[in-house]
């Protein structure tokens, strides 16, 4: 007997357009509890916007869009504002805010929101900064910071809240596969010990391969496939397989025995 | 059907002395290379010989061709695209396997033809801009005021979220840095005032009225005035570039996915900033100017400085003071206030950045300068 699996993300026949240009056309899903979902597509396929609509920054204007059971069409500031602080957001550039450094960025969200004393604050954040391996870094401005640094720093500040859902866009870019590497230990450490949801927007395959359960794949504005990363890797759907076939066979072979 | 239409001459298409294509009736075969160097030559003497009156349909055969490139694919759809719009259907048939790979891998869907974007009408096109005009601007303006208005009177009373120093940090900016060239240039058009209204007084012998004239022009205009063109040409600028950038770059997305406000974290300190600075800022003009109007007072119509000093005090009143005051308030809100807007509305990476801070200090201007003129009525 299977447990029905909480819905935390649900995207139902969601439309979106610039002007004339249609970006997302009946897009469908649902995210769960504790799972890892990625968000995957080639470039222009609206990934960016479906993301921007989950976060929204982008007004929802045909279809349904709830997030931790909230319909995000239908709060008042101060709602969103609470919908905010349980979720965390690492942002493709980092968008650390360059005027403070990396301990007050990572603070900012503690001290607007909490009325946590300052000493433990400053505790909090030189732990989350460890957590990334930042601790080294807590007085420099953003500046200062190696790109995959920032990146470091912006998933800190995303994590400092604990927040029950993480939304990730693109984590991987810009990294070196060590680095990667270590990022997606990460995120499966939050997955498995917090019991976060993660939503990812990615294209590195390795990455996708390490820490997805489940696959949403956009090609053009539709949702070409739903479902668990196995059965994403037998599907025959062209643009799905064509984006799978890098991998050789060994790879694909392996991968499927570990599952 | 067919036999109706049968056309019986042929002509040949000629390029550097080899046949590369010849119309015979209602087919035309191509011969040889159809490539980047034949296919100008090729489309220009077809049309010029091809009369479109007598056709109903034309087949291309391809079976005699050698070569084709890209460039010459693309020509053959052009045929077929110009052909069809005057009811005249192509077929293309033949050609190795060699030329048809070509065409499978080069030959446009015609459904995939660019498509130019529609232009509305002059009509529709004045509309959406008056609409847009009012929508954006406007409103959008009325509503990051407001919204701005909110936030800084309720952030008086959160001390402990305040972001800590930036008020000051940002008054320094704003309003510290900015002392050296309003004082100057105060101290530079004041003396430039007495000194042009000198001869005219002194033709009338009304000498001492060049206080007068100094005090009142530099206490209810040049000094507001100047003060504020410069502040929104050094700080208007610069707020536009902070949050266009912090856009461009997701800080403020960041912000906002945070909990927080960008208005209030990023502008309120800045209009804090602007409106503690922007009196002092005005009074320092206006000494500086009336002290340039006196030395030139003092040099041109013998005016000593305490018989200036003298005339001043029968004449200056308190209400020039609080006018002062209430100007700066208001010109403090307009930079701050445009600054931000533009920032906000910046758009597509940081091209729009340089657009934006443009737009920002051309419109802070005018709007200063449009509510002094409304001020000067007020308190006239």
């Amino acid at each position: 007997m299977m447990m029905e699996k909480e819905k935390v993300v649900e995207v139902q026949h969601l439309y979106a357009a610039f002007d004339e240009m249609v970006v997302l056309s009946d897009v469908s899903f649902a995210a769960f509890k504790g799972e890892v979902c990625v968000i995957l597509g080639g470039s222009g396929s609206g990934k960016t916007t479906l993301l921007k609509h989950l976060l929204s920054l982008y007004p929802v204007i045909q279809g349904h869009v709830s997030v931790l059971g909230k319909d995000v069409s239908r709060l008042r500031e101060a709602e969103q504002v609470d919908l905010y602080l349980q979720m965390g957001v690492f942002y493709q550039s980092g968008a650390l805010i360059n005027s403070l450094t990396v301990a007050e960025n990572v603070a900012l969200p503690l001290v607007q929101h909490s009325n946590l004393p300052k000493a433990l604050i400053d505790d909090i954040v030189y732990m989350k900064l460890g957590l990334v391996n930042l601790s080294h870094a807590f007085h420099l401005y953003p500046s200062q910071l190696s790109g995959g640094m920032l990146k470091r720093a912006a998933l800190a500040r995303a994590i400092v809240m604990d927040p029950p859902l993480l939304f990730c866009d693109e984590p991987g870019a810009g990294l070196d596969p060590v680095s990667l590497e270590a990022l997606d230990t990460l995120i499966l450490n939050l997955k498995d010990k917090l019991g976060m949801t993660i939503i990812m927007v990615t294209h590195e395959v390795s990455s996708i391969l390490r820490v997805a359960d489940r696959i949403v794949f956009l090609d053009k504005g539709i949702v070409a496939f739903e479902g668990p990363l196995i059965d994403a890797l037998h599907v025959d759907q062209p643009a799905v397989r064509e984006f799978f076939s890098v991998l050789d066979n060994e790879n694909m072979r392996e991968l499927i025995s570990a599952q | 059907m067919r036999k109706k239409t049968q056309n019986s001459f042929s002509r040949n298409i000629v390029f550097e002395g080899q046949q590369i294509a010849l119309l015979d009736g209602n087919v035309l075969r191509l011969k040889g290379n159809l490539t980047m160097k034949e296919a100008a030559h090729f489309t220009g003497t077809f049309f010029r010989m091809f009369k479109p009156s007598k056709y109903r349909y034309l087949d291309i055969d391809l079976s005699l061709l050698s070569n084709i490139d890209s460039a010459g694919v693309m020509a053959l759809f052009y045929i077929q695209k110009q052909l069809k719009e005057k009811k005249i259907r192509v077929e293309i048939t033949g050609g190795s396997e060699t030329v048809q790979d070509k065409i499978r891998l080069f030959f446009p869907d015609t459904e995939n033809t660019i498509a130019s974007p529609q232009k509305p009408g002059w009509f529709e096109h004045s509309g959406n801009k008056v609409h847009h005009f009012f929508s954006s601007y406007v409103f959008g303006f009325l509503l990051l005021a407001a919204n701005v208005f909110y936030w800084g009177i309720t952030d008086v009373f959160r001390t402990r979220t305040r972001r800590k120093g930036e008020v000051v940090n940002q008054a320094i900016q704003i309003g510290v840095n900015a002392v050296i060239i309003i004082v100057f240039l105060s101290f530079v058009i004041g003396y430039v005032i007495a000194l042009h209204s000198s001869s005219q007084l002194r033709t009338f012998g009304a000498n001492i009225f060049v206080v007068d004239l100094v005090v009142f022009s530099i206490m209810s205009q040049m000094g507001p005035l100047i003060t504020a063109i410069l502040v929104a040409g050094r700080s208007g600028s610069a707020i536009a570039a902070e949050i266009a950038t912090m856009k461009v770059t997701a800080e403020l997305d960041a912000l906002k996915t945070m909990g927080l406000n960008p208005n209030r974290f990023v502008v309120v300190p800045k209009l804090y900033a602007c409106m503690l600075t922007m009196p002092f800022l005005i009074v320092l003009a206006n000494v500086a100017g009336i002290t340039g109007g006196a030395l030139a007072a003092n040099v041109y119509l013998d005016i000593t400085p305490n018989i200036f000093i003298n005339r001043m005090q029968e004449i200056m009143m308190a209400k020039d003071l609080w006018t002062a005051l209430v100007k700066s308030q208001v010109y403090a809100g307009l930079i701050v206030l445009t600054g931000s807007f533009y920032g906000f509305r910046v758009e597509r990476g940081a091209e729009g950045v340089g657009r934006m801070t443009t737009s920002a200090v051309v419109l802070a201007i005018t709007l200063v300068i449009l509510a002094d003129s409304i001020l000067g009525i007020i308190f006239y």
